[in-house]
């Protein structure tokens, strides 16, 4: 059983809990996944490492309420435990493999949008750690659901914020931003980690094939098992089909077929649909699932 | 009761058209009367053939001396001094290429049903909670078992039962592998066979810690340096999906059969209590024949659909136990053999739509002996199916031996382990079944778990 110390909510349906898993804590490196299953009969739910305390044994998870599963998790409080928690899984991220003196020639810029704000956070705390400034752009389609704003200032060298309606920093999308960024201030950038919905990784991804910048995105495919087994997690990268749980979540982005990736993830929208409703609408479930009569 | 010497007592399954559509097992088992009646015929040989054919060894006529008797305490107790897994092999084992195949009897009319008399053994100690003999001392020694499949759950017992102190560690939420995941509920029941018999493993005093992603969350060489243990099996199981690598193989609607049956059976998907959804599919093509090509065939027509096995090559060459084919058979699933696909038609929303095949003829035989399939020019059709389901076997996963110095691997990624002691290229480090062999089934899973832990009691125990 894994006890849940501490639950915040952010905004927008998003949560975050801090999870007791003294063996995932231990070990898990940002980039990495973790697997949560509520309960006796409940989904086996993929979600990115956000942070981790090694002393404390905790590992910091954060999801938005999507379907009838996270609306259950978010239901969870302080005290409560989950089932089975297992992790890390995945490979961490490939910055990690470089020596801090290649890091050091690097020129990074993240890039987040909404819930994937959350895993881009410990690789810049990591990168804060060794010693590596970074420049961070979120991107978000209005003020009120901005995610780890405050957080992410303290550790990004320089952290800008994209509103598609202009209500807060610089009105645009998170490619309006890396364009004013990169043509008009002139910054210059060696590589591009863009973690986000698959719709705003496939165009930073596009942008920056033609800006001949060097992306890597994180996958978060449909998963079951999420070690190997089954394969649900596949994706098209280059002229190879890729499994995310094992030889990702991260690939490079100029290379990824997005667009089988979104229709993959589609798969289940109808289930998930009627799932939530059931959830939602309990004993007075009146209709509009298209399965009852 | 009667008993014609010559021909086995007849075992009672669900009518064909009622199984078709439910969950429970298909195989119903004798009763007291029946597995009594069919123990008389063992001839008690004096140099018993039945025994060499069995990989774990068990002293057949042994048991079913006992049982003929009417003893059927005793009966159990001589087989779980072999097998920790009775009542998983009763049922999933091919006796009729085993320990059935070389039974005298079998020469002159039908072999002793040995593995319906197992699992009546099995069943009938789990009802009176009649459990294996613990250990009477432990010795001090500490063990690690990584995956809690056949493979594992047979060393930790063995282990277990000669006094070492064992931990299994499985990265699922569920013990049991392939037990749990694969193989379906009416083909071997969860909560009263596997669990029940995964409880036997546990009474000897072995622990089961889920969740763990060795090779992830610790490695072998942290258990061994830092976590105290003194010496590893790794029983970590088959590993990746093949797919065949035809256009549209990515669609919604093509899965491996891992994927399907891990649904299923693991998630429970077939059971609207539980949360993980399954696509069952109206119109199914199941690609392969073998047993788990067979699992998720008759899985999906018990989800409610019309079900195909493709198979390329001819009834003869396919790889699945007689037995479930002629189930898969009696319950409705058309077989397409000499089939292979060539594509996947997929329509805008990335949805399946059909499968173009092309017709196989065989030719002259090819490293297997199996004559080699070769396509007839000309002869592509369109099967249309909305549900394709991959079920081509699996390469090994590499969490282990990537994380781990010194395990040597073979050519196929498999990790490489002596036959007799399942020693790896690694000190103090063993393994065996799939991750050793590449997929193959329980019982050979179950024989290297044993003489694994063979191998281990003779280093630990100098």
């Amino acid at each position: 059983m894994y006890k849940i110390l501490k639950k915040e909510y952010l905004a927008n349906n998003i949560w975050l809990m801090d999870v007791e898993a003294p063996r995932v804590a231990k070990s898990c490196l940002p980039g990495q996944f973790v697997i949560v299953k509520m309960d006796e009969k409940g989904e086996r739910i993929p979600l990115t490492v956000c942070d981790y305390d090694r002393e404390k044994g905790t590992v910091t998870i954060v999801f938005q309420v999507v379907g009838a599963s996270t609306k259950e998790m978010a239901e969870y409080e302080v005290g409560e435990t989950f089932m089975d928690f297992v992790g890390p899984l995945g490979c961490p991220s490939e910055l990690l493999e470089l020596s801090e003196e290649e890091l050091k020639k690097e020129k990074l810029l993240f890039v987040c949008g909404g819930v994937g704000t959350a895993p881009v956070y410990p690789q810049v705390k990591w990168m804060k750690e060794h010693g590596i400034d970074v420049d961070v752009i979120i991107g978000a389609r209005t003020k009120d659901i901005l995610i780890l704003e405050e957080p992410m200032k303290k550790i990004a060298a320089n952290l800008f914020i994209a509103t598609d309606d202009g209500s807060y920093g610089f009105k645009g999308n998170a490619c309006d931003q890396i364009n004013e960024l990169v043509k008009n201030q002139g910054k210059e950038y060696t590589r591009v980690i863009a973690i986000g919905p698959m719709i705003m990784m496939k165009f930073v991804a596009l942008l920056t094939k033609e800006l001949n910048i060097k992306t890597i995105v994180s996958m978060n495919p449909i998963m079951v098992d999420g070690t190997g087994m089954c394969g649900a997690c596949r994706l098209q990268v280059g002229d190879k089909v890729k499994f995310a749980c094992v030889d990702g979540p991260e690939f490079d982005g100029h290379l990824v077929d997005f667009d089988q990736a979104m229709l993959r993830q589609r798969m289940y929208k109808t289930e998930e649909g009627r799932a939530m409703l059931r959830v939602q609408e309990g004993d007075t479930h009146h209709g509009g699932c298209g399965q009852c009569k | 009761m009667e008993v014609d010497v010559l021909k086995r007592v007849p075992v009672r399954e669900q009518e064909p058209k009622v199984r078709a559509a439910n969950f429970d097992e298909v195989c119903l088992g004798y009763n007291k009367e029946e597995a009594m009646g069919e123990a008389t015929r063992c001839l008690q040989c004096k140099n018993p053939q039945c025994v060499k054919g069995c990989p774990v060894n068990i002293d057949i006529p042994g048991f079913i001396k006992e049982l003929a008797e009417g003893k059927v305490g005793e009966a159990y107790q001589v087989i779980s001094r072999y097998s920790a897994l009775p009542a998983v092999c009763g049922r999933v084992c091919p006796q009729e290429t085993q320990c059935e195949a070389k039974c005298i009897r079998g020469f002159k009319g039908d072999a002793v049903s040995i593995g319906k008399l197992e699992r009546f053994v099995a069943d009938t100690a789990a009802e009176e909670g009649i459990q294996p003999a613990k250990a009477e001392k432990m010795n001090g020694k500490k063990v690690a078992v990584i995956g809690s499949g056949p493979a594992g759950l047979t060393c930790a017992g063995d282990l277990a039962k000669l006094g070492y102190d064992v931990t299994i560690f499985e990265a699922l939420h569920k013990a049991g592998g392939v037990l749990s995941y694969g193989i379906p509920e009416f083909r071997l029941p969860k909560d009263r066979v596997v669990d029940k018999e995964i409880e036997n493993v546990k009474s000897l005093g072995v622990k089961i810690e889920t969740n763990v992603v060795i090779g992830k969350a610790t490695t072998i060489d942290e258990l061994l340096n830092e976590e105290g243990f003194d010496a590893v099996f790794i029983g970590s199981g088959a590993g990746l999906p093949k797919f065949m690598g035809i256009p549209g193989e990515n669609a919604n609607g093509v899965f491996s059969a891992n994927e399907y049956l891990t649904r299923s059976n693991l998630m429970k998907a077939f059971d609207d209590n539980y949360a993980t959804p399954i696509a069952a599919g109206k119109k199914v093509a199941v690609v392969g024949g073998g047993n788990v090509a067979m699992d998720a065939a008759r899985t999906a027509l018990r989800l409610g659909a019309e079900v195909h096995i493709v198979y390329r090559r001819s009834e003869e060459e396919l790889p699945a136990r007689v037995e479930e084919v002629h189930h898969a058979k009696e319950e409705g699933i058309v077989f397409d053999l000499l089939t292979n696909p060539v594509e996947i038609h997929v329509d805008d929303e990335g949805n399946v739509t059909g499968m173009t095949c092309i017709r196989m003829e065989l030719g002259e035989p090819d490293d297997s002996g199996r004559r080699r399939p070769v396509e007839v020019p000309g002869s592509e059709f369109t099967l249309e199916v909305d549900t394709v389901i991959m079920s081509l076997g699996t390469s090994p996963n590499p969490l282990i031996s990537s994380t781990t110095e010194g395990l040597e691997t073979n050519k196929w990624q498999c990790i490489v382990a002596e036959e007799e002691n399942g020693q790896t290229s690694k000190a103090k480090v063993y393994a065996g079944g799939d991750a050793v062999t590449g997929a193959a089934t329980v019982i050979l899973a179950m024989g290297a778990g044993k003489a694994a832990a063979k191998g281990i009691h003779e280093l630990l125990s100098k």
